[in-house]
């Protein structure tokens, strides 16, 4: 009693500064539910804020909760939406967020956000409501163009870092680049790879002349190999190089004052870009290999066989690699020799449908296991896997966090024995302690689910295709993953009763995806009934148009909660597409005609 | 105007264009309950042959659209892409090499187009098949998957000429805009940015709704006339054939396609529809020519 009274005789300042230690937003999010006197404390001195799903609350009510606010993460749309399984219009946008902070938020400084729509409009007013901004970082992002871009680069005085990754980017011509201010910028990171339209080369050179502090400049494959070695001679203190078009005449002037610019830049750590490289360009890049840290080769289908083999067994303190299959297993082999720090592997699919012959099988897997005992992030894609591969790999790498392995063939069982891959991906859980994100494929039984459930005790992530045999396999998983935060479902034969195994479960996670398994409408009316705190969406597109040509005779609007069609029928209908998610904001205001909220 | 009201709704369920009982209705939007009949000849994904795989599940077409069949449906012969499963033709080119919203609204086509009663053709035994394409699988972005297409046909070393710049494509966004065809309940889309003529416009019109209308026809009961499957749609631009080609405008004025130049078709058009040219009376429409004067005044 005496201790609990004492706490309150704390000062603020005290505690506060306390907290200040606590940089790990879930940490904060828990000493702000101790007490009241500690929640008011915290939220006024919180500066970063991290929203992993933005309909989880309303951004006013973020905005008024943490005033202070300097940082903002927000995501958006559901992770499937990376693979064309979210409508488009769907939502995730970033205006309501953006206008929030203008209204609430003065201090702040930083913005990223992944999968939302943001339009150039909203990054207008960003840039004027903050004339401090310093970093915006937009990932797999769509609805803004190169106008937006201009507007953030004129406005932007003390703009330290841009970085756009993987966006949809509309292009209305190079005129961007030229908007950076004339005097010195502060830009520390610049990221443009993603653009897919031409480059003002000579605005680009004077950009980088006037911006002493960068470090990281990652351009787009506009970018020719003679303005790279005129930006590298400008910069001998980059740490992180995405390069343009790596296609040069060896004996070009261009080729020749790459490799010298090169040697110069002793910091560099981090080379991505080498789109169309040809293999001499790779040869001006053997002298820096030996310090480098992270390399991706992933947009590069012309680096393969010998010349893959020639660059990489100099990167020998290499701990980030992403490469395409095309690399073979040979290649990962001298990978798994060369590269003993590697922590981070990602294999990509050269051949989309496994149409041609096999280039990296579970040998190459193995053989990166053998070599690589600190790996700990995994994603593979190949044309086959086997159990036995698995359970070794599991054996010589226990540390992993993230295992992602797509067999590019749905249900494809084990070659060796035509056995499902239960056992296999069941060893990776139950060896792994510190799995935090699972993905699995191939062909895999309930049995798979049995072990997810009762020894991924730290997952947080598990993406499940094309597996399991009945509603028992998501069962076990929601029963079993005490720390599930995501779980998203495709293909799966899982209906009503899985949906309905543990309703309560979804209110401890962010979200859950289902898409083409087996619920029906009337679950997830079951769902959303049981649940009020959950937002229970399904996504109808095919229906909603049905709908509209219903209403066209008709003059009234149908509103998106007009029940008239949920409710005309049979609910025994199958849902196509599922998005249940916890929330405080209530049903979202801002839904398409194609997403009902049950 | 209040004349065209009638005939939208000839697009509403109760009319001709539609089964007479609720049940067919279930059926001719792509099966429903109901359907036990037609449960071998469902279009499913999986390796042909795999019958068992949810026996037990009573996935039906429904109402709510499956994604996989139309897509399943390069199982049909060589696993070909999406062309080969007669979805949006001549358009698929295209649209496989556009970005991931275009691909999405390929995949609407596809609902629509496979919520037709499906074909009576039997799955082959192809051990191919299961690398027919499916949506979003394997899970790689879109932009990977244009890279994994396009380096392919990987572009033999360009020349560069100093100072300037590599060309190559920006994808520019598609204009799609609904379409809607009287006696088809279903609606469609259609990417104007697509074609540059109105005679393109008016046959891919024909392909979009050729075998969904003769669908349409041989559900009312009609005689089953094999012929009819492919009979095309013509004449939609000059009222010489049994339908015409409408379209709405940026003010909601109903207009017949054709009259003004196709750019500025594309850049004020919002919908398209084809209706009965016994149904189109001088009144309901207004020409270009007659709007001029009205703006005159």
């Amino acid at each position: 009693m005496k201790v609990q009274s004492a706490m309150f005789y704390f000062p603020e300042e005290v505690i506060e500064h306390i907290f200040s230690f606590l940089t790990h937003h879930p940490d904060r999010n828990t000493v702000s539910t101790v007490c009241k006197a500690w929640y008011k404390i915290e939220r006024l001195s919180r500066c970063e804020v991290f929203v992993g799903n933005c309909y989880a609350i309303r951004p006013d009510r973020a905005a008024a909760r943490f005033p202070g606010l300097r940082s903002l993460t927000l995501k958006g749309k559901p992770h499937f939406a990376d693979f064309d399984l979210v409508p488009p219009d769907w939502g995730g946008l970033a205006g309501p967020w953006i206008e929030a902070m203008a209204r609430s938020c003065p201090n702040l400084e930083e913005l990223r956000m992944k999968r939302m729509v943001v339009s150039d409009e909203s990054l207008e007013l960003l840039v004027h409501a903050f004339p401090n901004f310093k970093a915006l970082v937009l990932v797999s992002c769509e609805g803004f163009s190169t106008d937006g871009l201009a507007a953030v680069a004129r406005s932007c005085k003390s703009l330290r870092e841009l970085d756009l990754q993987e966006n949809e980017i509309e292009d209305r011509g190079p005129r961007w680049l030229n908007s950076f201010p004339d005097m010195c910028t502060s830009l520390v990171s610049l990221n443009f790879a993603c653009l897919k339209g031409e480059v003002n080369l000579k605005s680009l050179e004077r950009l980088v002349c006037r911006s002493p502090n960068l470090k990281c400049l990652r351009l787009n494959r506009a970018v020719p190999v003679e303005t790279l070695a005129k930006i590298m001679n400008q910069c001998p203190n980059l740490e992180d190089l995405g390069t343009g078009s790596l296609l040069a005449d060896q004996f070009s002037e261009a080729y020749v004052s790459l490799i010298s610019a090169l040697q110069k830049c002793k910091k560099l750590r981090s080379l991505s870009g080498f789109w169309d490289a040809s293999p001499l360009c790779l040869l001006a890049v053997y002298p820096i290999c030996a310090n480098l840290t992270g390399l991706n080769l992933s947009y590069a289908p012309t680096v393969q066989g010998q010349d893959f083999i020639n660059l990489i067994q100099h990167c020998v303190k290499l701990l980030r690699l992403w490469v395409l299959d095309s690399v073979g297993d040979k290649g990962l082999a001298v990978v798994a020799s060369a590269c003993k720090e590697l922590q981070e592997l990602r294999v990509f699919p050269s051949d989309l449908f496994a149409a041609g012959p096999a280039t990296v099988t579970e040998e190459g897997l193995v053989a990166i296991s053998t070599g690589c005992p600190k790996l700990n992030s995994l994603l593979y894609f190949c044309h086959s896997m086997t159990n036995s591969a698995l359970i070794t790999v599991s054996k010589n790498c226990p540390n992993f966090t993230r295992f992602r392995l797509c067999i590019l063939e749905p249900r494809k069982p084990d070659p060796a024995t035509n056995e499902p891959l239960d056992e296999g991906f069941g060893a990776v859980v139950k060896t792994c302690k510190n799995l935090r994100r699972f993905s699995i494929s191939g062909l895999l039984t309930d049995q798979v689910f049995y072990y997810i459930g009762k020894y991924a005790k730290a997952l947080e992530m598990l993406s499940i295709a094309f597996a399991g045999d009945t509603d028992q396999g998501m069962t076990y998983v929601l029963n079993g993953c005490k720390n599930l935060r995501k779980l998203e479902i495709r293909d799966c034969p899982f209906g009503d009763g899985a949906l309905l195994a543990d309703v309560t479960k979804y209110e401890t996670m962010r979200s859950l995806w289902m898409s083409s398994c087996d619920i029906s409408l009337r679950g997830c009316k079951a769902l959303a009934t049981k649940m009020p705190s959950l937002n229970v969406e399904i996504i109808n597109e095919w229906e909603a148009e049905m709908e509209e040509n219903l209403n066209n005779g008709v003059a009234e609007v149908i509103s998106n909660n007009n029940n008239k069609h949920i409710n005309n029928g049979n609910d025994e209908r199958k849902v196509e597409k599922l998005y249940v998610y916890r929330t405080v904001g209530g049903p979202r205001t801002d839904a398409p005609d194609f997403v009902w909220t049950l | 105007m209040e004349e065209m009201q009638p005939k939208l709704l000839d697009l509403i369920p109760n009319e001709r264009g539609w089964g007479v009982t609720a049940n067919d209705r279930e059926m001719v939007i792509g099966g429903g309950f109901g359907v036990r009949e037609e449960k071998k000849l469902e279009l499913r994904l999986g390796l042909p042959g795999e019958e068992d795989w949810n026996a037990n599940r009573k996935k039906t077409e429904g109402l709510c659209a499956n994604v996989k069949p139309p897509f399943s449906l390069g199982l049909f012969g060589a696993p070909q892409t999406k062309q080969e499963a007669g979805l949006v033709t001549g358009e698929a080119q295209k649209i496989q090499a556009k970005a991931d919203k275009q691909t999405s609204i390929v995949e609407r086509k596809a609902i629509a187009h496979a919520a037709t009663p499906p074909a009576a053709t039997p799955l082959p035994s192809n051990s191919r098949a299961a690398n027919a394409p499916v949506v979003g699988w394997p899970p790689v972005r879109s932009f990977r998957r244009n890279l994994a297409s396009t380096s392919k046909t990987v572009l033999e070393p360009q020349k560069w000429a100093s100072g300037t710049c590599a060309k190559f494509e920006n994808s520019t966004k598609g204009l799609f805009v609904k379409i809607n065809m009287d006696g088809v309940p279903i609606g469609r889309k259609i990417d104007l940015k697509a074609y540059d003529s109105y005679d393109k416009l008016s046959s891919a019109v024909d392909q979009l709704f050729r075998g969904l209308l003769a669908d349409q026809r041989s559900e009312i009961g009609t005689e089953k006339n094999v012929e009819e499957k492919g009979r095309a749609i013509q004449g939609l631009l000059d009222g010489s054939g049994e339908y015409t080609l409408v379209y709405e405008d940026d003010e909601g004025d109903k207009m017949l396609v054709g009259d003004v130049p196709w750019e500025m078709f594309v850049s004020t058009a919002k919908r398209l529809r084809v209706l009965k040219s016994s149904d189109l009376s001088a009144s309901t429409l207004r020409t270009t020519s007659r709007k001029r004067a009205a703006t005159e005044c």
